[in-house]
């Protein structure tokens, strides 16, 4: 015998246990049955019950004595009629909803057994509103009724049950507990077979179904504030109430408790009332009628009120009315015990309150709201949005009922569109797992089939790219009346700004501003900032290097919204259109034309720059394709007398770039179709270039070369290369080109070996990076007949590249002893981690695998990642 | 007593009655029963206390083989917990 069983016979507990073994057989059988089944037995439920829904109110009025007859048959018809329109052409079986722009199905599970309680107020509409939801959704429910509305219930679960299982339902669909007890329904909440517990009745069983472990649906007290707005058009706001209060004798827990009336109709409202057939009490009746029926022990009110008429009520209390009076009205002075009338009163007596100002009408609405009401049902009378929208957001309820009584507002589907119900969620504030009307998605486990949905691409560019020598003269198409030419003293010197300014037209005035040839600061932006606004600018002409153009970028940024903060625009992001900092959307333009003077970076189309914070000794990193330049000039004019150690590292930089958007998860094919070209045109021109700085079409193609790599890295990204040669860079003082340079042919070797850990990437079909390696190598006319014999012709291809540019192939022969490095090595594995470049990379480096990538740098040429036991793996992978 | 291999189809339009039939069977015979649900589409609830009682006599020497069983009524008979008692069979 276990805890949950103490108190039951064993005959009680074998009767118990077989309902519920029938009730599960019944659930289990009934997944099988389709839409058309399930529709097909509900229209008949619903017709039965509409048959019988006098004789079901009659039923329940005789055995509770609670209600009025006439509005419980009302009741009985919404609870079919209503509820079926909501319900007739909802699909509940298997593929119930379909996102298809999302990619989402979404689709039924029935949830098996449920054991519901039923209340004493409304139990016979709410047995026919339950069964029709559990067959509609293929449940069986035990029932466990109000003991003192039990034959009413039995008998409308029975014409409910023989309907459903002549229409084809299976047997024991539906159990109606016999002889009901606290232990009978303590037992059965606590089955391990029973798999929801729906609670319509009282706090004590809400609360005992909550306690239970079980998934339960329940419901809480209501104490309905009404707030009567001085707007309100009264006479239907009189009736409304009248109505709704009056609607089965109070006893719906939606209905109106305490009515706040504003002060300037407070009297005209009470005459109506009294017009209408409301008995208006005097303070000394107030009196009497809340020692009466107000429990001063529990401050609730007294069972022997629930339901009841007023005449009868005020008979009882010794108060003389007329007898057509329909509803008693008391005046109260505040919300608390000392006002006993201020709870919740399910019968047809009335609190009403006069408040002096919409605040103070506000204030006591809140706090009837939260004398037990939290969550549940509150009404407004305005014909002002304004108020209905204070009323709802200072109100905690799941219904807010607007211009319409709260009760049959409440009850959806009549005064308004909300779902037709019987059982109020209530929130978290009534203790309550939903706040919904609840319905029969809430007897549903809904299934989500996720379908995959690869992300949007995009292939984002400046809108004009004008390229080949003197492309410079493009310029003069360009109208402008000032335009600011920013660059360094250095191209100033070398007469580069004076070939930019025969290219404006001369109306135009120009100004240049030359500023160090060093990663701008933030009083380097701010002073480009200062001469725009000064000379009035609507164009910019960046002429410089990679440093030169990010410093326009972000000039041009803070000029045109200078409440720009750069901190939080540089915030991490994983997904650029998701990202949690929006950078602004200025109104007026300013256009900025690139004209890069390296062939490596590619500023000149990109939407990322870079600004050093020297104070914090940090760079900070900002990307948006608004820092795009609107045009770019790669004039190769301007690069032709570039040293050579700076076209091999720029050229390697460009490499990269290309090497990286090629295999990273953001690749496209039209990132790819870029990432190829750069390749081919890199390998072909680069150690011509660098060997022959004066060969005019080198210089053109890599000038090209960089322009077109940066293309595909604008909108692939790059990898965990740069992650690496950003802290190497930044440890060690050393170029970015160079430090490219340095992990090149190691971070090839990764990426094609198979990954410890894959990088999430919607847009990919399986792992392609050797594949990708293997076709650049095809591109360049490399030899192998395997992809791995492919992949290592482009490593020995890179390596053999380096060396002709001769560029230092290991760390240890750049001076960087191995203790240094060793010392160096936690705060470099930590930068390289926290870098966003390896974010697209096409393997997710673990951090000791960037510490093994380190060292195969420091060590150079020879085995380099290769090694390390994955060149077998490796092997195997491209072999697939 | 039977001991060899016995192969019964059930009929679907009378799937409990014959599932009993089964049940029976089953009680005098040795070996191994095969209960053939190809025709069968879906199970009503007699049908199902009859697969119960097919599960609960654990110690017969007899293997219940259920063949062809359907993805509809294997869910049922997994959400009664029977599926263990027996061997499925396509």
């Amino acid at each position: 015998m276990t805890e949950n069983s103490a108190s039951l016979s064993d005959d009680r507990i074998r009767y118990l246990e077989e309902l519920v073994r029938q009730g599960q057989i019944a659930a289990a059988v009934f997944t099988q049955f389709s839409q058309r089944d399930v529709d097909r037995i509900v229209k008949a439920m619903v017709l039965a019950g509409l048959d019988q829904a006098q004789y079901l109110a009659r039923l329940a009025i005789e055995e509770t004595g609670i209600g009025v007859l006439e509005d419980k048959a009302l009741k009985n018809m919404v609870a079919t009629e209503f509820v079926y329109n909501y319900v007739r052409d909802k699909p509940s079986v298997g593929v119930i909803h379909e996102f298809p722009e999302r990619g989402i199905v979404e689709v039924a599970e029935p949830i098996g057994l449920i054991f519901s309680l039923l209340p004493i107020t409304n139990p016979t509409a709410t047995v026919l509103f339950k069964c029709i939801m559990a067959i509609k959704t293929r449940n069986a429910v035990i029932f466990g009724p109000h003991p003192k509305a039990w034959h009413a219930c039995q008998e409308a679960i029975r014409i409910m049950y023989e309907t459903a299982v002549k229409h084809g339902a299976p047997e024991a669909v539906f159990a109606c507990l016999e002889s009901p007890t606290i232990p009978d329904n303590n037992y059965l909440m606590r089955h391990k077979e029973v798999k929801l517990i729906d609670a319509t009745g009282g706090p004590g069983a809400v609360k005992a179904a909550y306690s239970s472990g079980k998934p339960a649906l329940g419901v809480g007290p209501g104490n309905t504030p009404v707030y009567l707005e001085k707007t309100a058009h009264l006479d239907m706001a009189v009736v409304d109430i009248i109505t709704s209060k009056t609607f089965d004798n109070g006893t719906i827990c939606a209905s109106e408790q305490t009515v706040v009336i504003d002060d300037e109709i407070y009297d005209l409202a009470l005459r109506k009332f009294a017009e209408l057939g409301a008995h208006i009490c005097s303070a000394k009746e107030t009196e009497m009628l809340s020692r009466a029926v107000i429990d001063p022990d529990t401050g609730f009110l007294r069972p022997m009120a629930i339901g009841q008429k007023a005449t009868d009520i005020a008979r009882a209390c010794g108060l003389r009315v007329k007898p057509d009076t329909k509803l008693l009205v008391a005046p109260i002075q505040g919300v608390g015990r000392e006002h006993p009338l201020s709870v919740e009163k399910l019968c047809p007596v009335l609190a009403v309150y006069r408040a002096k100002s919409v605040d103070e009408a506000l204030r006591v609405c809140v706090d009837v709201n939260h004398a037990g009401g939290l969550g549940h049902t509150a009404v407004v009378f305005s014909r002002q949005d304004e108020i209905i929208r204070r009323f709802s957001e200072a109100i905690n309820a799941g219904r807010i009922i607007a211009n319409s009584p709260g009760s049959i507002g409440a009850l959806g589907g009549v005064y308004n569109d909300m779902v037709p119900t019987f059982s109020f969620g209530c929130g978290t504030g009534g203790g309550n797992s939903t706040m919904d009307n609840v319905n029969l998605y809430h007897y549903l486990n809904i299934k989500r089939v996720a379908r995959r949905t690869p992300a949007h691409m995009w292939f984002r560019i400046p809108n004009q790219i004008y390229f080949n020598f003197n492309a410079v003269e493009n310029l003069r198409d360009f109208p402008s009346r000032s335009t600011l030419i920013v660059t360094n003293p250095l191209l100033e010197q070398m007469g580069h700004v004076d070939k930019v300014r025969q290219s404006i037209p001369p109306e135009v005035r120009v100004r240049v501003l030359a500023i160090p040839d060093a990663e701008p600061e933030a009083q380097v932006v701010m002073l480009g900032v200062e001469a725009l606004g000064l000379h009035d600018a609507d164009q910019i002409v960046a002429l410089g290097g990679g440093s030169v153009i990010d410093a326009a970028k972000i000039m041009k940024l803070k000029f045109l919204s200078p409440e720009a903060d750069l901190d939080e625009l540089a915030a991490p992001f994983l997904d650029i259109r998701k990202r949690a900092v929006k950078f602004p959307a200025p109104e007026r333009q300013v256009r900025l034309i690139a004209i890069s003077t390296t062939s490596g970076t590619g500023s000149e189309v990109t939407p990322f720059a870079v600004l050093l914070d020297k104070q914090r000794g940090r760079k900070v990193t900002l990307a948006d394709y608004s820092l795009s330049p609107d045009v770019a000039i790669v004039d190769p004019q301007f690069v032709m007398s570039m040293p050579r150690n700076l076209t091999a590292d720029t050229g390697i930089d460009c490499l990269t770039h290309a090497l990286e958007a090629g295999v990273s998860i953001h690749a496209s094919a039209y990132t790819d179709s870029n990432a190829m070209q750069a390749i081919r045109l890199a390998f072909q021109y680069l150690p011509i270039a660098y060997e022959n700085p004066h060969d005019e079409e080198a210089r053109s193609m890599m000038h090209n070369a960089a322009c077109i790599a940066a293309l595909a890295f604008s909108n692939a990204s790059v990898g965990v290369n740069h992650a690496l040669a950003h802290a190497f860079g930044a440890r060690f003082h050393v170029g970015h080109g160079r430090a490219n340079a340095l992990m090149l042919p190691h971070v090839v070797a990764y990426n094609a070996a198979v990954p410890t850990k894959f990088m999430p990437s919607p847009n990919q079909r399986g792992y392609s990076a050797h594949k990708k390696y293997a076709l650049m190598a095809d591109l360049l006319g490399l030899s192998g007949a395997t992809t791995w014999e492919k992949v290592q012709s482009l490593v020995t291809a890179i390596e053999q590249l380096l060396d002709r540019l001769e560029i230092p192939r290991s760390i240890r022969e750049m001076g960087i002893s191995q203790e240094e490095f060793e010392r160096a090595m936690p705060d470099l594995a930590k930068v390289a981690f926290d870098d966003p470049s390896w974010r697209s990379n096409p393997r997710m480096p673990l951090v000791s695998e960037l510490v093994e990538l380190f060292w195969a740098a420091w060590r150079g040429r020879g085995p380099a990642t290769r090694a390390e036991g994955t060149e077998q793996a490796a092997k195997e992978c491209v072999r697939i | 007593m039977t001991s060899h291999a016995e192969w019964i189809a059930i009929d679907p339009e009378r799937a409990a009655d014959s599932l009993q039939e089964a049940v029976e069977k089953v009680n005098s015979a040795e070996g191994e029963v095969t209960l053939d649900f190809s025709a069968v589409r879906r199970i009503d609830a007699p049908a199902a206390r009859a697969v119960e009682q097919l599960a609960v006599a654990e110690s017969r020497p007899v293997k219940l083989v259920l063949h062809a069983v359907n993805g509809d009524i294997y869910k049922v008979l997994k959400l009664l917990q029977l599926t263990a008692r027996f061997t499925f069979g396509s």
